[in-house]
C-alpha cells in the first residue's frame, strides 16, 4: 500500500461543516445548514467504508504525519495519525452511527431555533471524535479527549437559556476535567519514563522492558482510569452524565450513548500493553466497572424521565465494558461498545421520536399505551429494548455474555465479578421492559388539552415521527438485532469474527477460548433476562398499582433509589461547599483581604504618610518620587550594614 | 538601513507620537485616530524583527550598542534575543488592541489619556530591548509612571488610592533593585548586560557570595512584585478592578517575567537555584490561591485579576524548575497570556460600556442577545483554561510536563489548577451569558459587537487558534532563547537543536 489514505481529511471535513455552519449558518436557510452538515458527515463516512473495504491489503499500523505540533526542549509532539484494527472499529461506528444521528437531527430539531447552530456544534464533535481515535500520540488523543468534553459542554448547555442546562453543561466540562487532570499527570509520568507521547515509541520501550511490572506503571495505569472514569462515566465520576440528558436527544444518542462515552473504553484498550503490566490496575477496573454497572441499574429501576433512564443504563453498559477491560478481555469490551453503540442509539433515538409524539414530555408517568399511536417507534425500540437486555440472538445478548463468560474464566476475573454481572443483567431487563411497558402499553395517561411550550413547540395531538427520523430508527434496528453475529463465540459454533479481527493488536496470546461451562452460563444468562421481563410484566402490565404499593412498603430504599443515593448532595457537601467557604472565608476573607491586603494597605499608608511628608519638602510628584529612591537606597543600606546578613548564605 | 536600528525606531515611535499628540485638537477623534495610526506604525516595526531575525543563531540581534556616557560608562546597548522578540512584538500587537479598546471607554481627558498610553508603549519596549541596566532601569521606572498616573485618573471607583498602592507596591522594590544595580556596576564597572553577564560567569571574584545573594534577591524582589508572585499580589486586584482595560492589559506579567528570566536567570543562575524550590512552592500556591479566590468572586474584574495571578504563577513554575520545556512553555504562556487575558479584559470592557458594571450576579442569559460577543468570549475563556488546539494548552502543557521530573508532587498540584480554572472560568461564562435573562438584560438592549469591536477581537482570537496548531514556529526562536538558561542535563537537549 503506497499512496496515502489521506486520513486527515476524515476530521477534517467534518471541522469544515462546522467552520461554514458557525460562522454563517445563522444566515443560510435550514436546508442548506443540513445539507452541509450531512456531507461533512457523510464524505467521512464513506471515506471509513472504503478504507475499510481494502483494509486487508494495508500495512497496519498506517501512519500519516503531517508535522509538528508542539515542541519543546526534547520533547516533541506531531499532528500524527494512525490506523489499526482499534481506530478502524471505532471509526466505523463513529461516521456510521454519526450519520444516522445527524439525518435523524434534521427532523428532530427542524422548529427549533439555534438549527444551525446545532449542527455546527454537532460537527465539531465529529472532528474531535474522529481525531481522539486517529490520533498516533496522546497528546493528540488528548486533543480529540477535551475536544469531546467541548463540544459536549456546548451541546448539553443547547437550551441555554434554561438554568438546568447551563450548569448541566458546566458541571460536564469540570467533572470530565477532574479525568484529564488524571490523563494530563499520565501523560507527564509518560514523557518522564518514555521519553515520547507516540504510541509507537512508548509501546516499544514498554516492550523492550519486560522488568516493569507494578511501580510507576502502575501509577501511569490508575491515573489513566482517573481520565476513563471521567469520559465514560464510572465511579466516582459518573455524576454528569444523567445531567447530560438536558441536551437535545440527538444529542444524548451520539455523545451520551454511542461514541463520546466510550473514549474512555477506547483509551484503556489503547495502553493495554500498560495495563497488562499491572495486575493492580486492571483489578481496579474490574471493580469499579462491576460496581458503576450494578449501582447505575438499581438508579434505573425507580427514574421515571425516558431519558434518565436510559442514562443511567448507559452508566451501567459503560460499566460491563470497563468490567471487561478489567479482566484485559479487551476485544470482549470493544464488542460491547459495537453493540452497545447501535441499540443505545436506537434507544434513545426512539425515546427522542417518543418524546416527539408527545409535545417535549419526558415523564413516563404521563405517557403509557403509545404502541398503537407510534407505530414505527415502538417497533424499533422494542428491538433496542430486547438488544439490551440480553435475550438472544439479539446484539446485546453475545456482547454481553461475552463480557460475563470472560469474567468467569479470566484468571483476572472471578465467579464475584460474574455474579455482579449477572445480577445486573436481571436488573437491566427490568428497568429496560420497564420503560417499556409504562411507554407504549397500558391506558395512555397523556393529557389531552396538552397545550405546553416546550422545546417542541407544535402540539397536534400524539403522532408517528416523519421518515427522517424513523428510517434511521430502522436501520439501527436492523443493526441491533444481528449485530451481535460479528462476535458470536466459537464456544456457541460462531466464528467470533470481531474477535479475530482485534485480536492481533488487543488480545494476549494466552486469551482463553471458550470450552466447559460457556454454554451453560450462556443459558443462565438467557434465563435472567427473561426473569427480568417476567418481573417487569408482572409489576407493570398485570398490576400496574403494585409498584407504588411496594415503593411505600420500601420507602426508605425507595428514596434512597430516587435519590440516586444522594451521591450528588453527598459531593456537593463534602467537596464543593467546603472548597467553596474555605476560598470565601479562610482565602479571601482571612488571608487575601486581611492579611496581604492588611500589609499591603499598611505599607500604603505610609507612603502616603511619608509621600506627603516629601511634598510637603519638596513639591510635585517626580521629586516625592525621588526621595523615595533615596529613601530606599537608605534602608538598603542600613540593612545591609546591621548585620541580618547571617540569614542569607550561598552554598 | 531599517535593521540597523529597527530597535530604536520601534521604542521611539509611541514616544513621538505621543508628543504630537498634545498637539491635537481635543475636540474629535483625531487624537483615537492618530493614537490608532502610530499604535498600527509600531506594530508594523515590530513586525520587522520576526521575519529578520536569524534563526538557529543564539546572543542578541538587531543590536545596537553605542557609548552613551563615559563616566559612569553607560551604554546605549540595544538588542533582542527570541524571548524579548516576541515580547517586543506582542507590546506592538496589544498597543493596537489597546486603543481599539479605549476608543469608547474614554471619554474625558482624551489627550491626557493617549499621551500616556504612548509613553508606556515606549517604556514596555524599552524594557525589553535594552541591554544596559541603567537604560533597562530607565525605561522600567518610565513604564510604571504612566501606568500610575492612568489608574488615578481615569480609576472607576478609588482610582488615586489605587494608583498610590500600585505604585507604593512597585516602587519600593524598584528603589532596592537600583541600589543593587549601582553595588553591581561599582564591583564590575559596568551596566552592560552582555559584559555583565561575561564578568560574572568567568570572575567568581568580583562578589562575594553574600553580596551576590543580596543583589539578586533585590532583583528578584523588584520583579516578583511586578509580576506579581504570591504573596507580593496585593497590589493586583484592586488594580485590575480600577485600571483602564488597556492599562489592566498590560500591568501584569510580560515585565516581571521577561526581567526575571533575563536578568535572575542570565545573570545569577546560582542564586536563582537557591531560590528554586521557593519560588515553585510560592508558584504552586499562587495557582491554587488565585484559581481557588477567582472561584467566589462576584465581580468579573477582580475574577480576571486572580485568575492572572493563577496563570502566571504557572509561567513562574516553569521559570524555576530550569527544564528546557518548562521555560519555553513558560515563555511562550507569557505570549499567550498577554494575548488572552488582554482580550478577555477587552470583552469585559465592551460589556462594561455598554452595562456600566462588572457585577455578574446582574448578568444572565445575554448570549440570546449577544450571540458574537458570547461567542468569543467563550473562546477566549477555553483560550484561558488551556483547551487543546488553543493557545493557552500549549504553554501550559509544556510547563506542566517539563518541570515534572524534577519536581512531581509540587506539579501535580499544580495540575490541580487546570479543574479550578475550568471551574472559575466556565461559571463566569454561565452566570454572564446563560440561564434565564435578568432584568437588566431584558430591559436595556444594546446592539452586538460593533464593527470597532469585531476589528479588535478577531485578530486575536484568530491568533489563539494559531497559536494552538502552529506552535513551532513562535518556539524556534524562544527554544534557542531559553536553552543557555536551563540545566543542561541530558535530558534537556533541545529536539530542535537535534534535527
Amino acid at each position: 500500500m503506497t499512496d496515502s489514505l489521506h486520513l486527515w481529511l476524515i476530521p477534517i471535513v467534518p471541522f469544515a461543516g462546522f467552520l461554514v455552519n458557525g460562522l454563517v449558518g445563522r444566515k443560510l436557510p435550514r436546508a442548506l445548514v443540513s445539507a452541509i452538515a450531512l456531507i461533512a458527515t457523510l464524505i467521512p463516512f464513506l471515506q471509513v467504508a472504503n478504507i475499510w473495504f481494502h483494509f486487508s491489503s494495508i500495512s497496519k499500523p498506517y501512519v500519516e504525519n503531517l508535522g509538528s505540533w508542539i515542541v519543546g526542549g526534547a520533547f516533541h509532539a506531531d499532528f500524527a495519525l494512525q490506523l489499526d484494527q482499534l481506530t478502524m472499529i471505532m471509526l466505523l461506528i463513529i461516521t456510521g452511527v454519526g450519520f444516522l444521528i445527524h439525518v435523524y437531527s434534521t427532523g428532530y430539531m427542524a422548529h427549533e431555533d439555534g438549527y444551525w447552530r446545532f449542527f455546527a456544534y454537532l460537527n465539531l464533535f465529529m472532528f474531535f471524535m474522529l481525531t481522539l481515535v486517529l490520533a498516533e500520540n496522546f497528546l493528540l488523543m488528548f486533543v480529540g479527549w477535551e475536544g469531546v468534553g467541548l463540544a459536549s459542554y456546548l451541546l448539553i448547555g443547547f437550551y441555554f437559556l434554561r438554568d438546568s442546562a447551563a450548569q448541566a453543561g458546566k458541571k460536564a466540562f469540570v467533572v470530565n476535567r477532574i479525568g484529564d487532570f488524571g490523563f494530563l499527570l499520565a501523560m507527564f509520568l509518560m514523557i518522564s519514563h518514555f521519553g515520547s507521547l507516540s504510541y509507537h515509541d512508548v509501546f516499544a520501550v514498554v516492550a523492550q522492558h519486560p522488568e516493569w511490572q507494578g511501580g510507576f506503571i502502575t501509577v501511569i495505569a490508575l491515573f489513566l482510569i482517573l481520565g476513563a472514569t471521567g469520559k465514560s462515566a464510572q465511579i466516582p465520576l459518573y455524576i454528569w452524565l444523567p445531567d447530560a440528558m438536558e441536551g437535545p436527544t440527538p444529542v444524548s444518542a451520539l455523545i451520551h450513548a454511542a461514541t463520546m462515552v466510550t473514549a474512555g473504553i477506547y483509551m484503556v484498550a489503547r495502553t493495554h500493553a500498560i495495563f497488562d503490566r499491572s495486575p493492580f490496575a486492571l483489578s481496579t477496573l474490574a471493580i469499579i466497572g462491576a460496581a458503576t454497572a450494578f449501582f447505575a441499574a438499581t438508579i434505573g429501576i425507580v427514574q421515571t424521565d425516558i431519558k434518565r433512564v436510559l442514562a443511567y443504563s448507559t452508566v451501567s453498559q459503560l460499566g460491563y465494558m470497563v468490567m471487561a477491560l478489567g479482566v484485559a478481555a479487551y476485544s470482549s469490551a470493544l464488542f460491547h461498545v459495537l453493540t452497545h453503540a447501535f441499540f443505545k442509539a436506537l434507544l434513545f433515538l426512539a425515546a427522542g421520536s417518543v418524546i416527539h409524539a408527545v409535545s417535549g414530555e419526558q415523564d413516563m408517568r404521563v405517557m403509557g399505551g403509545l404502541w398503537k399511536k407510534i407505530p414505527i417507534t415502538f417497533v424499533t425500540m422494542t428491538v433496542g429494548v430486547v438488544a439490551i437486555s440480553g435475550i438472544p440472538p439479539f446484539a446485546g445478548f453475545f456482547s454481553k455474555d461475552e463480557i460475563l463468560y470472560q469474567a468467569f474464566i479470566s484468571p483476572n476475573g472471578g465467579k464475584i465479578l460474574w455474579f455482579v454481572g449477572l445480577v445486573t443483567a436481571f436488573l437491566t431487563s427490568f428497568y429496560m421492559f420497564r420503560l417499556w411497558y409504562m411507554t407504549f402499553f397500558g391506558e395512555n395517561r397523556t393529557p389531552e388539552a396538552k397545550h405546553d411550550d416546550h422545546s417542541h413547540g407544535h402540539s397536534h395531538g400524539i403522532h408517528e415521527s416523519p421518515l427522517v427520523m424513523t428510517v434511521p430508527l430502522m436501520i439501527l434496528a436492523v443493526l441491533s438485532a444481528i449485530g451481535g453475529f460479528l462476535g458470536v463465540p466459537e464456544g456457541m459454533w460462531g466464528h467470533n469474527e470481531i474477535g479475530h479481527f482485534l485480536g492481533p493488536i488487543l488480545d494476549p496470546a494466552s486469551r482463553v477460548v471458550g470450552e466447559g461451562p460457556e454454554l451453560a452460563l450462556a443459558g443462565l444468562s438467557v434465563l435472567v433476562g427473561l426473569a427480568g421481563w417476567a418481573m417487569a410484566h408482572y409489576f407493570y402490565y398485570m398490576k400496574p398499582e403494585l409498584p407504588a404499593k411496594l415503593a411505600q412498603q420500601f420507602s426508605a430504599v425507595h428514596r434512597l433509589l430516587e435519590n440516586k443515593y444522594w451521591i450528588d448532595e453527598i459531593y456537593e457537601g463534602l467537596i464543593v461547599t467546603p472548597l467553596l467557604l474555605v476560598s470565601r472565608y479562610v482565602l479571601k476573607g482571612l488571608i487575601d483581604t486581611g492579611i496581604i491586603d492588611g500589609a499591603g494597605m499598611a505599607a500604603g499608608g505610609t507612603a502616603q504618610g511619608l509621600g506627603a511628608l516629601v511634598q510637603r519638602v519638596q513639591s510635585g510628584n517626580i521629586r516625592s518620587y525621588a526621595g523615595w529612591l533615596a529613601f530606599g537606597a537608605a534602608v538598603l543600606l542600613v540593612v545591609t550594614y546591621f548585620g541580618f546578613t547571617a540569614h542569607f548564605s550561598v552554598r | 538601513m531599517l535593521t540597523d536600528s529597527i530597535l530604536t525606531l520601534t521604542t521611539l515611535v509611541p514616544a513621538a507620537g505621543a508628543v504630537v499628540v498634545t498637539l491635537l485638537p481635543r475636540k474629535g477623534r483625531a487624537v483615537q485616530w492618530w493614537t490608532l495610526l502610530v499604535s498600527l506604525v509600531t506594530f508594523g516595526l515590530t513586525l520587522h524583527l520576526p521575519f529578520h531575525y536569524v534563526y538557529g543563531q543564539t546572543g542578541f540581534q538587531f543590536e545596537e550598542n553605542y557609548s552613551w556616557i563615559q563616566n559612569p560608562a553607560i551604554r546605549y546597548h540595544l538588542g533582542v534575543d527570541g524571548i524579548s522578540m516576541w515580547l517586543v512584538v506582542l507590546t506592538g500587537f496589544l498597543s493596537v488592541l489597546g486603543t481599539l479598546a479605549s476608543w469608547k471607554a474614554i471619554k474625558s481627558r482624551t489627550k491626557e489619556y493617549y499621551f500616556l498610553f504612548l509613553l508606556q508603549q515606549t517604556a514596555m519596549i524599552g524594557v525589553f530591548v535594552s541591554l544596559d541596566m541603567f537604560l533597562y532601569y530607565g525605561f522600567w521606572e518610565l513604564s510604571l509612571i504612566p501606568m500610575a498616573i492612568l489608574i488615578a485618573m481615569f480609576g472607576r471607583e478609588r482610582g488615586p488610592r489605587t494608583a498610590l498602592k500600585f505604585f507604593t507596591y512597585t516602587f519600593i522594590p524598584s528603589a532596592l533593585f537600583l541600589v543593587a544595580i549601582l553595588w553591581l556596576y561599582s564591583k564590575t564597572g559596568t551596566f552592560d548586560f552582555v559584559q555583565l553577564q561575561a564578568a560574572l560567569s568567568a570572575n567568581h571574584s568580583l562578589l562575594t557570595a553574600k553580596e551576590l545573594c543580596w543583589i539578586s534577591t533585590a532583583f528578584l524582589f523588584a520583579f516578583a512584585v511586578k509580576v506579581p508572585v504570591f504573596p507580593l499580589h496585593g497590589w493586583l486586584s484592586d488594580t485590575i478592578f480600577e485600571a483602564p482595560t488597556a492599562m489592566a492589559m498590560v500591568v501584569a506579567g510580560k515585565l516581571g517575567l521577561y526581567s526575571i528570566l533575563r536578568f535572575n536567570l542570565g545573570l545569577f543562575p546560582a542564586q536563582a537555584r537557591e531560590v528554586a524550590p521557593y519560588m515553585i512552592a510560592l508558584s504552586v500556591i499562587g495557582v491554587l490561591y488565585g484559581a481557588l479566590i477567582a472561584l467566589v468572586q462576584k465581580d468579573v474584574r477582580r475574577l480576571i485579576g486572580y485568575s492572572i495571578l493563577s496563570h502566571l504563577s504557572f509561567c513562574t513554575l516553569g521559570i524555576f524548575c530550569f527544564a528546557l520545556a518548562g521555560l519555553d512553555g513558560s515563555v511562550y504562556q507569557i505570549l499567550n497570556h498577554g494575548l488572552s487575558g488582554s482580550a478577555i479584559l477587552i470583552l469585559a470592557g465592551f460589556l462594561y460600556e455598554r452595562y456600566g458594571t462588572y457585577d455578574m450576579a446582574q448578568y444572565g442569559g445575554l448570549a440570546a442577545k449577544m450571540p458574537w460577543m458570547a461567542t468569543l468570549f467563550v473562546i477566549t475563556s477555553l483560550s484561558l483554561v488551556g483547551l487543546p488546539i488553543l493557545n493557552g494548552f500549549v504553554g501550559e502543557f509544556l510547563i506542566l510536563s517539563g518541570s515534572f521530573p524534577h519536581h512531581e508532587v509540587w506539579v501535580a498540584f499544580a495540575t490541580l489548577g487546570v479543574i479550578l480554572g475550568a471551574a472559575y472560568m466556565l461559571w463566569m461564562v454561565q452566570r454572564i451569558f446563560y440561564g434565564p435573562q435578568s432584568t437588566m438584560v431584558v430591559n436595556r438592549s444594546f446592539p452586538d459587537l460593533g464593527f470597532r469591536e469585531q476589528i479588535a477581537l478577531w485578530p486575536a482570537v484568530i491568533l489563539m487558534l494559531v497559536m494552538g496548531v502552529a506552535s513551532p514556529y513562535w518556539m524556534r526562536a524562544i527554544d534557542g532563547a531559553v536553552s543557555n538558561l536551563a540545566d543542561t542535563a541530558a535530558h534537556t537537549v533541545s529536539y530542535l537543536e537535534t534535527r
